[in-house]
């Protein structure tokens, strides 16, 4: 613990974090979450619109292909504020399936597909079973090779944004062998996608019949770089996460912070009762832990370092989001059992959060192999 | 100026060899971990000329004024020698209290010829320092503190006993606080504040035996000690302002101390080396998966420490809470260190049992002291439940309790 840490912080990132938490708050009140959680499309397409033209998309896509050509650093600054105001728009679902295709597509498939990606087309990427596995390279779907055509069997679940999204990405078995296959929308026959009842009503998933899709070979993403993609997916699936659950996590605390200096029980401001004064000092000691680990990892995140740090990063934000989450709801008493009690958002939210890409405890596994066993 | 990382690093190599070269050879006698914890004569001597070697060799006080013994230079060159001293384990800088809270507090307030008094001696060690704060009915109702300090003419007249006074017996000077007016509006209004001479008459330093066995501490008694008016810092009846600021420092809230480190701190890197020794079922400990989750979450805290430092060189970074990380950073650090060396008693099985002194004794018992003593940072300097009053109540601004 002597040598000496930095964590770098870009310009770029000051800048965009500057705007993006002006954005967030302005765009995303309770109010408008909570319209929304009604709404069947889920987010609102005008503000989508607006972080298209403001160019969120393509941050962290190179410039050949239509990006800015920053880097996910740029992106967690973005992703941040949005947790914390519980935005919900495709920006999730389309940055991974733009760090999908950047991984592991084939080069025509990067020329077709990354501009509109970056200038607001959308994607999703089906990577979950019914299995309820984690680990993206072990997957039950199946793709078997008919002519010059793949055909698709199996199902998928939890894709986020899957109902709008104009291209896919699809995790199966190709020949016994992981592969990542891009569908589109076209391809996909109605009925295929359903609407799921997510834990977390501020998204919008689906489950993805497979059954029946049939698309050209040329479909297929690069096989050689599947193993690499796979891994590139996992890391920004779980910095994402981590950044979008650091953001909830300080709005939930600003929640509990808010009711404790208001709420008055025998005579006294329940903030005054250490009961629940102290245990708020501990959500809050975990937040600031939780985003010092995810700065850190977005610095660090193409370093050596880098696996070992977005792990830690999606393990400190979960476990703070799940307790400030858990906290709220008890110390808002009656009123937090309700419906009409945010502290039930920001704790759905953390168990959504936690089914993606790996709990703590299975990233703890993988962060001791990486601590301990390293010779 | 600034230095440049280059200068930064060839100056590194130049302190790693004067430190790998100049280390004590280790005493055959058990080292104290920290200041709290000096017992002996042997270990007082022993770590005080120890300090005053690294302080001769320019290696202490880099970025005080040149005027008091330091030698004026950018922090960050001070920062590379602590963080040397650090990674290889020497011995501390014994004179804990001068070199991190009361040599700051009296650069920071003392007048010019408090601060040409004493700032000298507290980097050589010559005179070593306590702190007369807790009383034995008022601890964390420091504001309470009822020590009397008549004042007689140009003098003082003390009267009533401090606790739980660190190296009360080997100090030449205490920073005191106590009540100089019984009558005030407040209580904090009735305080001031001393550097108090320690071998006046009337002073009497009674050592207090610790849960380790071991001394450390002391109780110190006034009885009509007389001390000279011109040690009063920050003004008579500002007492309460110049504790605080102490406090801060102490609880390394605020920068400004003389570098070099103050315990022997226990790292994640000592448990999981104890877990390649320990035994699980016929195997090393660290391969039983339990172990390993446990000490993974010990890594990641430990490491947010140092993060949340790294955190806070951004201001847009801790934008909404500007004080969370230095203010928390005690009972953070403080409360980890209790659990780590907690837990080792527990990966050390049947061994457990042993304690200093016992040839079974896991690392001749090392990390039972360890957890005892760890206790000395999580009581010593406000109890951790008095800190997280503080961090809710000055960081997230909920009521008092
Ligand atoms: C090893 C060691 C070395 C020390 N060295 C020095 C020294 O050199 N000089 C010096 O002046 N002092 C020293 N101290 C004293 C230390 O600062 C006090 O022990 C500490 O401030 C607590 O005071 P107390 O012992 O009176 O406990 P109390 O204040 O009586 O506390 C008892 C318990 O009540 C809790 N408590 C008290 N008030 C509150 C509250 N408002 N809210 C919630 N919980 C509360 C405390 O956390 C604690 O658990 C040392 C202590 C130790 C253990």
């Amino acid at each position: 613990m002597s040598e000496k840490v930095t964590i770098s912080f870009s310009e770029e990132q000051e800048q965009l974090l500057e705007v993006a938490i002006n954005f967030a708050r302005d765009k995303s009140p309770i109010k408008t979450v909570r319209a929304l959680i009604e709404d069947d499309l889920g987010y609102d397409g005008d503000i989508w619109q607006e972080m298209v033209d403001l160019g969120w998309l393509g941050v962290a896509l190179p410039e050949e292909y239509g990006g800015i050509g920053l880097s996910l650093a740029e992106v967690v600054t973005l992703a941040e504020p949005m947790g914390r105001h519980l935005m919900a728009t495709p920006f999730y679902a389309v940055t991974l399936t733009g760090q999908a295709l950047l991984a592991g597509g084939t080069e025509a498939q990067k020329q077709e597909w990354l501009p509109k990606l970056a200038s607001g087309t959308l994607g999703a990427c089906a990577f979950y079973e019914p299995s309820g596995e984690w680990n993206l390279g072990a997957p039950d779907a199946v793709a078997t090779r008919d002519g010059d055509s793949l055909r698709l069997s199996g199902s998928k679940c939890a894709v986020v944004n899957g109902a709008g999204a104009e291209v896919l990405i699809v995790s199966l078995l190709l020949e016994g062998a992981p592969a990542l296959v891009l569908v589109e929308k076209g391809q996909i026959p109605d009925g295929a996608l359903r609407r799921e009842v997510s834990i977390d009503e501020t998204r919008r998933t689906y489950g993805l019949s497979l059954d029946g899709i049939t698309v050209p070979a040329s479909q297929l993403l690069d096989p050689a770089r599947t193993h690499e993609a796979l891994k590139h997916i996992g890391k920004v699936g779980c910095l994402l996460l981590a950044a979008d659950m650091c953001g909830a996590a300080q709005a939930a605390l600003d929640y509990i912070v808010e009711y404790l200096n208001t709420r008055k029980q025998f005579d006294r401001l329940i903030g005054s009762y250490q009961a629940l004064k102290h245990p708020t000092v501990d959500v809050l000691c975990a937040i600031e832990s939780a985003r010092s680990h995810l700065y850190y990892a977005a610095g660090e995140f193409d370093g050596p370092q880098g696996d070992m740090a977005v792990r830690m990063a999606k393990v400190a934000a979960q476990g703070a989001l799940s307790f400030a989450g858990d906290r709220a709801i008890q110390f808002h008493g009656g009123f937090g059992f309700t419906y009409d009690c945010d502290a039930q958002l920001y704790r759905r939210r953390a168990i959504w959060g936690q089914s993606q890409f790996g709990d703590s405890a299975y990233h703890r596994q993988r962060l001791a192999a990486m601590l301990f066993d390293a010779s | 100026m600034a230095p440049t990382e280059k200068e930064l690093e060839a100056f590194r190599g130049e302190v790693k060899a004067w430190f790998e070269e100049n280390r004590p050879p280790e005493p055959d006698f058990l080292l104290p971990q920290s200041f709290m914890e000096v017992g002996t004569d042997e270990q007082f001597y022993f770590l005080r000329d120890w300090q005053n070697k690294v302080y001769e060799a320019g290696y202490l006080g880099m970025a005080w004024p040149e005027a008091y013994g330091g030698r004026g230079m950018d922090q960050a060159w001070q920062n590379v020698v602590t963080r040397e001293m650090v990674r290889q384990q020497v011995p501390f800088m014994v004179n804990t209290i001068g070199l991190n809270w009361a040599g700051p507090l009296i650069l920071m307030m003392g007048s010019e010829e408090q601060k040409k008094r004493y700032i000298p001696n507290i980097l050589s060690a010559e005179e070593i320092w306590c702190q007369g704060f807790s009383e034995p009915d008022h601890g964390s109702d420091l504001g309470n503190a009822q020590l009397k300090a008549e004042r007689d003419g140009d003098e003082f007249v003390l009267n009533g006993s401090k606790i739980w006074t660190s190296l009360g017996r080997h100090a030449k000077h205490m920073i005191l606080l106590a009540r100089s007016n019984p009558e005030a509006n407040s209580k904090y209004e009735g305080l001031s504040f001393f550097l108090a001479p320690m071998d006046v008459p009337g002073i009497d330093v009674v050592p207090i035996k610790k849960m380790t066995g071991e001394y450390g501490f002391n109780q110190t008694f006034f009885t009509d000690a007389r001390i000279p008016a011109s040690t009063l810092i920050g003004g008579e009846g500002n007492g309460w302002k110049v504790a605080m600021a102490t406090l801060m420092f102490e609880r390394g809230a605020s920068g400004g101390q003389a570098g070099g480190h103050a315990q022997m701190q226990r790292e994640s890197s000592h448990l999981i080396d104890l877990a390649r020794r320990s035994k699980r079922g016929g195997k090393p400990a660290i391969e039983d998966p339990l172990v390993r989750d446990q000490l993974v979450k010990f890594v990641m805290r430990e490491r947010s420490v140092r993060l949340n430092s790294a955190r806070s060189a951004h201001k847009a970074l801790t934008q909404d809470r500007p004080h969370a990380i230095s203010i928390s950073g005690k009972y953070l650090i403080t409360e980890l260190t209790r659990e780590m060396n907690e837990y080792a008693l527990s990966l050390q099985g049947t061994n457990g049992a042993f304690y200093v002194g016992d040839p079974g004794a896991v690392d001749k018992g090392l990390w039972h002291r360890a957890y005892f003593n760890a206790f000395s940072a999580t009581i010593g300097g406000g109890t951790s439940q008095i800190q997280q009053n503080i961090i809710g109540e000055r960081v997230l601004g909920l009521p008092k309790s």
